[in-house]
């Protein structure tokens, strides 16, 4: 059970940077990027060719860069070219399948053998911290992706991003290009992903091209049980909350796998109803109000009927 | 300060829906003026803001700001120095970010020369603290909240700190009370009053109240038909009534004033 609970914290903090730019995307700039399942693809790839030839250290920030392009490509086709921006996405994830398999040398999967990772060249450095090496490693690095991010919304240019999803009248009467601002939100959004990407390639030493399929999903429920349990008032709520329900995924995963409970596979259905669920809540909330009122109304109408 | 000259906008050229909402209009703004804009129902007086702002660009003429020809301008690149507000208070302000955030993105993008990456000091905090309680509406003991949660004269109040705590070149004010209750929208006129006097800012407010339109700064025009067909300043203002107003509408143009919330509010 310990083993379980180890390998959740440990997968939930590796993802937990998807999460987190979905929240950067999806609720402050109010964008679903639909670009994510194939940017976290090529984050892995280039992450992994990168440790193959070498130099896994070098891989992190590469992937990030090949992020912020991708998420670059998804702007420029919504903000200049008219694209809406749910189709931007999924033209930009249909062209990175292309794109990640020609990063990983035209073949399907990559897989490090007998090559240095990040966590072997850390797990040999720190080696006080013995089997919990690699947590610590993707704790540290998730961490500072997230007060990374929660600097970044409060400088100029990152309250600018807010303001533009938040509202879009008042920006396009201030001095704030809203080009330029999505523009840059869905950049650091990618780099994000890809981090994410970059992380679990070396942690699993394999990259494969379909290993993306779907994780916009997870990540939103990831988002959306963390927003649940300690609320999104704050941006740094925000992003605590994206990596807790990351980790708190990873660990309902991770019973499920044990006690079957649920089918294992029939866990993308019901990931996929909780989404739908969590995003329709207020929406049936807001229903269920208007026939409760209704219903009242008509009740207090037939009452004085009677008299 | 502000310099127009001769400009021109049409709407839907070529189409039924044709519209001349601006027609060779020229005007020239002196630093520190404040002015007061009354004219009837599409006179052109959101449309000559949107033309200042650089919502559009204008058919013909053009549009000079502090010596500067910003005719072809991008709007948001002017509006650095050009505060704007609204009727609806929902449009001034970012609703789920806090007052302090709001105020910090005003006066960090209209500040000169601070980098993308810049962000406010506890002294600049200590200042918009100041300056909150100058409104009087106890914003300052609020920094931390979100403005969804603000009154719509709250909101107005901290649209207006917004849009002066950099001083702009020109603030254009378009009937920013006429959605508060009076009572609010007194209060937020001599807000108005007080800011952009105390703050020498040149100041071009649209209003629909007469009364209001005379009291207020030190020179007004009367719009119609994309046209100013009034500009008065000095004694000649302060002599007129706003039953004097209409009347000389009525000799210029040769019309009714045809402004129903005019009518109803004089």
């Amino acid at each position: 059970m310990a083993y379980i609970i180890k390998t959740a914290l440990e997968l939930g903090l590796l993802y937990a940077p998807i999460p987190l730019a979905l929240f950067l995307s999806f609720r402050i700039l109010n964008i679903a990027d639909m670009t994510t399942d194939g940017c976290f693809v090529l984050g892995a790839a280039v992450s992994v060719t990168w440790a193959a030839a070498g130099h896994p250290f070098l891989g992190i920030p590469m992937a990030m860069a090949a992020g912020v392009l991708a998420g670059f490509v998804t702007a420029l086709l919504q903000t200049r070219f008219g694209v809406p921006s749910i189709l931007a996405g999924i033209i930009t994830n249909f062209g990175l399948y292309t794109v990640n398999l020609m990063v990983m040398g035209w073949s399907s999967n990559v897989n490090l053998l007998k090559t240095d990772t990040l966590f072997t060249i850390f797990a040999r450095r720190a080696s006080f911290a013995g089997a919990y090496s690699d947590m610590l490693l993707v704790a540290c690095i998730t961490a500072l992706a997230a007060a990374g991010l929660i600097w970044f919304l409060s400088t100029r240019l990152g309250l600018s991003i807010r303001a533009t999803g938040d509202n879009p009248d008042m920006v396009r009467a201030s001095s704030v290009n809203p080009r330029f601002t999505t523009t840059v939100g869905l950049c650091v959004a990618n780099s994000l992903t890809a981090l994410s990407g970059a992380m679990v390639g070396q942690y699993q030493n394999t990259v494969d091209i379909n290993s993306g399929t779907g994780i916009v999903v997870i990540a939103l429920a990831c988002l959306i049980i963390g927003e649940t349990i300690l609320g999104k008032k704050t941006v740094f709520k925000g992003a605590v909350a994206a990596i807790v329900g990351s980790v708190i995924y990873r660990v309902i995963y991770a019973i499920v796998l044990k006690t079957r409970i649920v089918p294992i596979q029939g866990l993308k259905l019901m990931t996929a109803l909780v989404v739908a669920f969590a995003i329709a809540f207020p929406t049936i909330r807001d229903y269920l109000r208007f026939m409760h009122k209704k219903h009242m109304a008509s009740v207090k109408s037939s009452e004085k009927e009677d008299k | 300060m502000l310099e127009i000259r001769n400009i021109s906008k049409t709407f839907a050229p070529g189409t039924v829906n044709e519209k001349k909402a601006l027609s060779g209009l020229s005007l020239n703004v002196k630093d520190g003026d404040f002015i007061t804009i009354i004219g009837s129902n599409g006179a052109g007086k959101s449309t000559l803001f949107n033309a200042i702002a650089g919502s559009f660009f204008v058919d013909e003429g053009s549009i000079f700001l502090g010596g500067q020809d910003i005719t072809y301008l991008e709007e948001h690149k002017r509006s650095r120095v050009i505060g704007r507000m609204f009727q609806d208070p929902l449009k001034g302000t970012a609703p789920s970010m806090t007052i302090e955030e709001n105020l910090a993105l005003a006066y960090l993008r209209s500040s000169e020369g601070t980098s993308p990456f810049s962000r406010i000091s506890a002294r600049d905090k200590k200042n918009f603290r100041e300056q909150l309680s100058k409104l009087g509406m106890g914003l300052e003991d609020r920094m931390r909240d979100p403005v969804g949660l603000l009154s719509g004269g709250q909101r107005q109040a901290l649209t207006l700190l917004m849009a002066t705590i950099v001083t702009p070149k020109v603030l254009l004010l378009d009937e920013h009370t006429a959605a508060l209750d009076p009572g609010t929208a007194e209060k937020v006129i001599e807000l108005t009053k007080s800011i952009v006097e105390g703050g020498h800012i040149t100041c071009l407010m649209i209003t629909h109240n007469m009364k209001q339109a005379l009291n207020t700064g030190n020179r007004t025009f009367l719009m119609n038909n994309g046209h100013i067909v009034l500009d008065v300043s000095g004694e000649e203002r302060s002599a007129l009534t706003p039953k004097d107003l209409i009347e000389k509408f009525k000799n210029k143009v040769g019309e009714e004033l045809d402004n129903d919330r005019i009518l109803l509010s004089t």
